[in-house]
């Protein structure tokens, strides 16, 4: 926190921190590959991540509206793109025609529950999000006969890797004597979208919108006073945040090459609010802080807890898995507890608990 | 007649089967200030609320600026410059009072104007100027007031709707808020007060209705009014 202002004050410095954060997040895909191509793979798998918690951030963190079936539209996003470039109708469109049409398909269903959901709040929108949710994905799962349109719950394999020309984004390559693996390139893909979706972010936070949002999540009947049209407004938060989900959820069946309903299951949807919530509700560097961390510490624990059991007690005694939720749930707890804004609080946030703190 | 801001005509509301308004006439002039009184569940606050488009009212009952404005949504009353003070204040709690004042100013995008209509709030409310950067929650029941006025004038106004700013105010914090409310009428802003505090609504207002049981039951002068034994008896509790 001390350093975030810290920054501000030093405009030189801040540069400083902006040009060493580059050139760690330039190098960062060679030096995962020395340790396993694995780690790229997993990296990736975390900017996707940031994507999804900086969508979900628009919708719970913004205009305040509890979803809890998020990934549905991340699910949407990637059978667009595997229904359009896969064997399974012998589709094989290019992906930067896929990805505004995924973004575009998300989006619809994004109006697709908000429109029915525009008078509830809180539990209930959250209810109804969550069933919505569900719904989506049982669909996916069953939308194999009479006719195949999903192949139900055994997904949907060989999909294309993104293409640009010659350029394969998924083989490996020699190039100016570095070995470019498929994972590091969709890294720097990953990263370069990702640059322009936290610059979104940003503009829209500060946007008359952002401020529309804000408003609602505060008061909806003295925001409609304000002359802000709180029902589109609403439309816009749920819209703009499932077309997110949907170039993320493209990239994803283009990255993995294969997709079925079971990534796209409840917990998914918790693990994004998660993120959005540990690192900071309302705060896009935040949101992104907790998206990385809960991307990578369980990835990391998975690696270091079952060789620590072995080396302590010659045995393993726990599952990582079961230790994973063990330390992920304590760790909720604790930050409820400790600093219930998130890691990194929205400004709005830190101000909610210092009266808190007063009033007690 | 050319002049009338606001005309109800032949109003109807109600709603989960209790008719809470029955079939009232009203009219604001432009540059008038006039008050809505009555006792506790007489009305006046759904009147407002139909006014605002917050209630469903009867077919062509509301008239403003010359036009019917029954079923026009909330939002778009403030664009034709209508905006309402609502009941219980509603600031936004988290926000600061200058998030809170720009806020106020969505509809416009006039910034270098907004800057100046906030510096001139703070003139009429120099309370609100010491805590500028403070979030409105942590301010005081009066306080909160006078933002939510301050933040409706934001929008430039040409009529103002405030629905019981006296609520649960101290005295004299109360009487703050009316040489205010005054102050803003003197600017030309036509103002319709609903209030309970029949005396001190009367004694700012030009003219004034009394409100029972969802109809208007008296009507004229606010000085008339004041005079007159049955307001006195039943408002100002004499006997």
């Amino acid at each position: 926190m001390n350093t975030a202002m810290g920054l501000k004050r030093h405009p030189a410095t801040k540069w400083g921190a902006i040009a060493v954060i580059a050139l760690v997040l330039l190098v960062l895909p060679f030096a995962l590959a020395t340790i396993g191509t694995a780690w790229v793979r997993i990296t990736n798998l975390a900017i996707l991540f940031v994507f999804l918690s900086l969508g979900l951030n628009i919708v719970v963190g913004f205009a305040g509206l509890l979803d809890l079936g998020y990934i549905a539209f991340y699910a949407v996003g990637a059978y667009v793109y595997a229904l359009l470039a896969s064997p399974q109708f012998g589709l094989h469109l290019p992906f930067w025609a896929i990805l505004p049409i995924g973004a575009a398909v998300a989006c619809l269903f994004g109006v697709l529950l908000g429109a029915p959901t525009l008078k509830l709040r809180g539990d209930y929108l959250a209810i109804v999000t969550l069933g919505f949710g569900e719904i989506i994905r049982i669909f996916l799962n069953n939308l194999y006969q009479p006719i195949n349109i999903t192949n139900g719950p055994q997904g949907i394999a060989t999909i294309d890797p993104f293409r640009i020309g010659n350029l394969d984004l998924s083989r490996d390559q020699l190039f100016m004597g570095l070995n470019w693996t498929g994972p590091v390139k969709y890294y720097y893909m990953l990263l370069l979208v990702l640059l322009a979706v936290i610059v979104i972010n940003i503009r829209l936070q500060n946007s008359r919108i952002g401020r529309a949002w804000e408003a609602i999540r505060e008061d909806e009947i003295a925001a409609r006073a304000m002359g802000i049209n709180t029902r589109n407004m609403k439309l816009l938060a749920f819209a703009m945040g499932a077309s997110f989900a949907g170039i993320a959820g493209g990239m994803f069946s283009a990255i993995q090459g294969f997709i079925s309903p079971e990534s796209f299951v409840l917990v998914e949807s918790i693990m994004v609010l998660s993120m959005v919530v540990l690192g900071g509700m309302g705060n896009i560097f935040g949101v992104i802080l907790g998206a990385v961390l809960l991307s990578f510490v369980p990835e990391i624990l998975r690696y270091t807890v079952q060789p620590a059991q072995q080396a302590l007690f010659g045995r393993m005694i726990i599952e990582p898995e079961v230790i994973r939720m063990l330390l992920f749930g304590l760790a909720l707890v604790l930050m409820m507890l400790y600093r219930p804004a998130g890691i990194l609080p929205s400004a709005v946030r830190k101000r909610e608990l210092a009266k808190r703190d007063n009033g007690t | 007649m050319s002049t009338t801001l606001l005309e109800l005509r032949q109003l109807h509301v109600s709603y989960g089967g209790i008719k809470a308004v029955r079939g009232i006439d009203l009219h604001v002039e432009k540059g008038e200030l006039v008050c809505l009184i009555g006792a506790n569940g007489a009305g006046k606050s759904t009147t407002l609320k139909a006014i605002c488009g917050l209630v469903p009212a009867s077919k062509d009952s509301i008239h403003y600026a010359g036009r019917c404005i029954v079923g026009v949504a909330s939002f778009q009353l403030v664009r034709q410059g209508l905006a309402m003070v609502p009941e219980g204040r509603g600031v936004f709690g988290q926000l600061t009072i200058e998030e809170n004042l720009a806020m106020g100013a969505y509809v416009r995008s006039d910034s270098a104007k907004i800057r100046s209509d906030i510096e001139r709030v703070f003139t009429l409310f120099p309370r609100l100027k010491e805590r500028r950067r403070q979030a409105a929650g942590t301010l005081s029941g009066g306080e909160q007031q006078m933002l939510a006025i301050g933040r409706a004038l934001l929008s430039r106004p040409t009529m103002l709707l405030l629905d019981e700013p006296s609520m649960g105010l101290a005295p004299i914090m109360v009487k703050k808020i009316f040489d205010t409310i005054r102050a803003i009428a003197a600017e030309g802003v036509t103002i319709l007060l609903i209030e309970q505090n029949a005396k001190l609504a009367l004694e700012t207002a030009n003219r004034g209705y009394v409100m029972e049981s969802g109809e208007i039951t008296l009507q004229g002068e606010a000085k008339t009014l004041l005079d007159d034994p049955k307001v006195r008896q039943a408002y100002l509790g004499e006997g």
